[in-house]
């Protein structure tokens, strides 16, 4: 079959490699008939995430059609259409049971080398390097899923593939990102990245009970989806001196009640102390750059909420850990556990409470995943979403 | 408006993704640290064992530098380079290089430690003689001193150090009274117990149920190095019963320990064990089970005269609140010499205690799913992409 494999750092290309098989009993191969490029994709793509090796398959949100389940699997057979859930998760430990399915305890095989690197593991998670198990990617032709009848939700034929895709990630992670804010009538609440996991925290804050939405970028395409599609209100940071200045103005002096930080580990800003952090990223002295983060901090409100949901692998310096103490600050984050989310969301979408085909600007062909990537992390041609087909 | 409480969304879960389960209303025994009592690790780690570890090094690298460059390390202290300074250089390099090994191998390292002590002795000697020769630079040699004097205090500190740690339970080096941990009579974790009672008080919680119950105690004697032993420690969301009784038919251990061929149950408490060892060989011994309490502990050790030493203790406790149950191995092994010793560091790997915590992440998969959890890494033996493979899977399931 084909898949997109990462071959090092800003190196993807689509090669042919076997056929995925069925190896333990509760799992299925899928037919993919659509699939995603990931913001956290992108981490990989240029080479921020360890423990990836050269011929990993990339791409953790993906759906299509059963072609083969194995003898553990009841509930699905060849043909159901489903769509898959990024976090594998067996259902049966004790995580799975309390609904924290991207902290299962089971499904990580190199939990060892998390371990030593977090201290504990999480959960396994598709085309995501070794650190977190290992599996083959979703940006194929064929894909295995483990725990097939716990995972993938099966979807109503009259919904189209655009439609639900995002189930498998990006919907749920930035509903997940506002629903740690626990927003109550009249919050306001400001959003860090207007990718599309930032416009979708936009809508899920809205969603549930937002005021106002403030959504913070510097890309001009992005800013406008988030005002137009979306309905924030945005800031773009390299037309101010300081977002959190620009917030107090914008919330009567008292910071937002709530803070996502849909950015993650490759936050971009200004000044020395930016400079600062991406030479220490390139010198592997810390790992992440955590420009909005510290931003999110220095703006919430006292006692606020600060959400994470943007991407964080290793360690970062500077981390203002006085404000949060001092401030009562509350911070709120986690891989989402997507498994919980996607059948209540799935029915928002039924009822046209949200439609999260709004993000989608560029659909193309699995064999053109490389110029795929390429745009998506230049920010070229207004790239916001690109959805692969088979 | 709704709220994330209305929204039906998410179940609530603003506490970070977990709701408590309901408390079981079982009856429990007590955990492995009670409630009011102090941890005390068996592996107890004193001060000595960093500067021990750092003058091994020290020794081993000024040896090397004697034995590479010995004219270079004489300018150094001030010596004119001669073909005797030469030759002293190297033979006291030797003896760097001899005594760093030593203590770096951890093996009678008091002993390693007092050899550089006299070795200091005999240098300040040699280096006292030539600051009153007037060939050689007498501010350098008289720095040597002082840099030999301070080396000469941290050894001798060291050396009483480690000495007073003798009777460790790890490193099994003789005690004050010259027996080794195990040695005929004298139950380590008893005697452990009895002191950490005298000196933190009642209840500490390795004495009472005595760390390994089988002990190697019997034929300790056997073994030359001592004993080594790590304890690991998981969670299982399955009932105490369950995990005993699947457990306690040693035949099911292959299931989830790597290494572990096959194991077959003789009767009489007795069973035989086969395990994987380095160039498709195998190592086998007989084991024993010593003690056996339903739903609470099995103890094992290798019969004496087997090619591995080893002993181990599994527990079994309902962890708190209905959370499962939690299973605590404890593993005792003697690593025997040469060829055999080449075969058991293979078997737990150079780090013993993480190939038992992966096995005991095997044993939580075995027992929750039925099968070992495959990713298309992990399938195969050594590094490699993560992608589909036509080749069949080396792991066990």
């Amino acid at each position: 079959m084909k898949a997109n494999c990462w071959m090092g750092k800003n190196n993807v290309q689509v090669r042919n490699v076997p056929d995925p098989k069925i190896l333990n009993q509760r799992d299925a191969i899928i037919r993919i008939t659509s699939t995603a490029i990931c913001g956290s994709d992108l981490h990989l793509y240029n080479g921020f995430t360890p423990t990836m090796e050269k011929g990993d398959i990339l791409g953790h949100e993906f759906m299509g059609e059963v072609v083969e389940v194995g003898r553990g699997v009841n509930n699905l057979k060849v043909g159901d259409r489903v769509v898959v859930p990024f976090p594998i998760a067996c259902g049966n430990c004790g995580a799975c049971e309390a609904g924290a399915t991207s902290l299962c305890e089971n499904s990580n095989p190199n939990a060892w080398i998390a371990e030593n690197m977090m201290g504990h593991a999480p959960c396994g998670i598709f085309g995501y390097g070794h650190m977190t198990g290992g599996f083959a990617g979703g940006q194929a032709e064929y894909a295995r899923v483990p725990f097939a009848d716990f995972g993938p939700l099966k979807v109503p034929e009259e919904m189209t593939d655009e439609q639900v895709l995002f189930l498998t990630d990006i919907l749920p992670t930035a509903y997940m990102g506002a629903e740690m804010c626990n927003i109550t009538p009249g919050d306001t609440i400001a959003v860090w990245g207007c990718g599309p996991v930032g416009q979708f925290a936009i809508a899920s804050a809205y969603l549930l009970g937002a005021e106002k939405v403030i959504a913070i970028d510097n890309v001009p395409y992005r800013l406008q989806m988030a005002r137009e599609k979306a309905g924030a209100i945005t800031i773009n940071f390299d037309e101010v001196d300081s977002v959190p200045t620009v917030l107090k103005e914008l919330t009567g002096g008292r910071g937002p009640d709530a803070c996502i930080d849909c950015v993650g580990m490759e936050g971009t800003g200004h000044g020395v102390q930016f400079a600062h952090d991406r030479l220490k990223q390139m010198a592997r002295i810390q790992v992440d750059r955590p420009i909005a983060l510290r931003e999110a901090i220095m703006s919430c409100r006292n006692g606020g909420t600060v959400s994470i949901v943007g991407v964080y692998a290793g360690l970062i310096d500077k981390f203002p850990i006085g404000s949060v103490m001092n401030r009562s600050l509350r911070i709120m984050t986690g891989q989402c556990h997507v498994h919980r989310y996607m059948k209540p969301l799935l029915e928002r979408i039924q009822k046209g409470e949200i439609d999260p085909t709004f993000v989608i600007t560029h659909r193309m062909k699995l064999d053109d995943a490389a110029e795929g990537y390429r745009i998506f992390n230049k920010k070229l041609d207004n790239c916001e979403k690109i959805v692969l087909k088979a | 408006m709704e709220t994330s409480q209305q929204s039906g969304v998410g179940t609530g879960l603003t506490d970070g993704g977990f709701t408590k389960r309901k408390a079981s209303a079982v009856p429990r025994a007590l955990p492995f640290v009670p409630a009011g009592e102090h941890y005390r690790p068996l592996n107890v780690r004193r001060g000595g064992d960093g500067l021990a570890n750092f003058l091994g090094w020290f020794s081993l690298g000024l040896g090397i530098s004697q034995l590479v460059a010995p004219d270079g390390v004489a300018r150094l202290i001030g010596l004119r380079p001669t073909e005797r300074t030469r030759s002293t250089m190297r033979g006291i390099g030797m003896r760097e290089v001899a005594s760093g090994v030593g203590i770096l191998s951890q093996k009678r390292q008091a002993d390693w430690l007092w050899a550089r002590v006299a070795g200091d002795t005999m240098d300040l000697g040699l280096l006292g003689r030539s600051a009153t020769n007037d060939r050689n630079e007498r501010e350098r040699t008289t720095a040597a001193i002082f840099a030999v004097a301070g080396v000469f205090a941290l050894d001798l500190f060291a050396a009483t150090q480690v000495g007073k740690r003798s009777g460790s339970l790890v490193q099994g080096q003789p005690d004050d009274n010259g027996r080794r941990p195990g040695a005929g009579g004298g139950d380590n974790f008893e005697e452990y117990a009895k002191n950490s009672r005298a000196n933190g008080g009642p209840g500490n919680y390795r004495g009472e149920e005595g760390g390994i119950n089988t002990g190697l105690r019997n034929d300790a004697g056997k073994t030359k190095s001592g004993l080594r032993m790590t304890t690991n420690t998981i969670t299982v969301n399955k009932g105490v019963e369950e995990i005993y009784d699947f457990w306690r038919n040693f035949e099911n251990l292959p299931r989830f320990m790597r290494h572990l061929q096959s194991v077959k149950v003789l009767g009489n408490g007795r069973s035989k064990w086969v395990a994987n060892a380095p160039a498709g060989t195998t190592v086998e011994w007989e084991a024993e089970t010593t003690e056996d309490r339903p739903s609470e502990l099995i103890s094992w050790r290798s019969l004496p005269g087997s090619q591995v030493h080893n002993a181990g203790t599994v527990r079994f406790r309902s962890a708190p609140g209905g959370r499962g149950t939690e299973v605590r191995v404890d593993l005792e092994y003697a690593p025997p010499a040469g060829k055999l010793g080449a075969m058991v560091a293979m078997l737990f790997r150079e780090e013993p205690g993480q190939q038992v915590h992966d096995d005991l992440r095997n044993f939580k998969q075995v027992m929750e799913l039925g099968e070992i959890v495959l990713s298309d890494a992990s399938a195969h033996k050594g590094m490699h992409p993560a992608q589909p493979s036509n080749k069949p899977v080396e792991m066990k399931l």
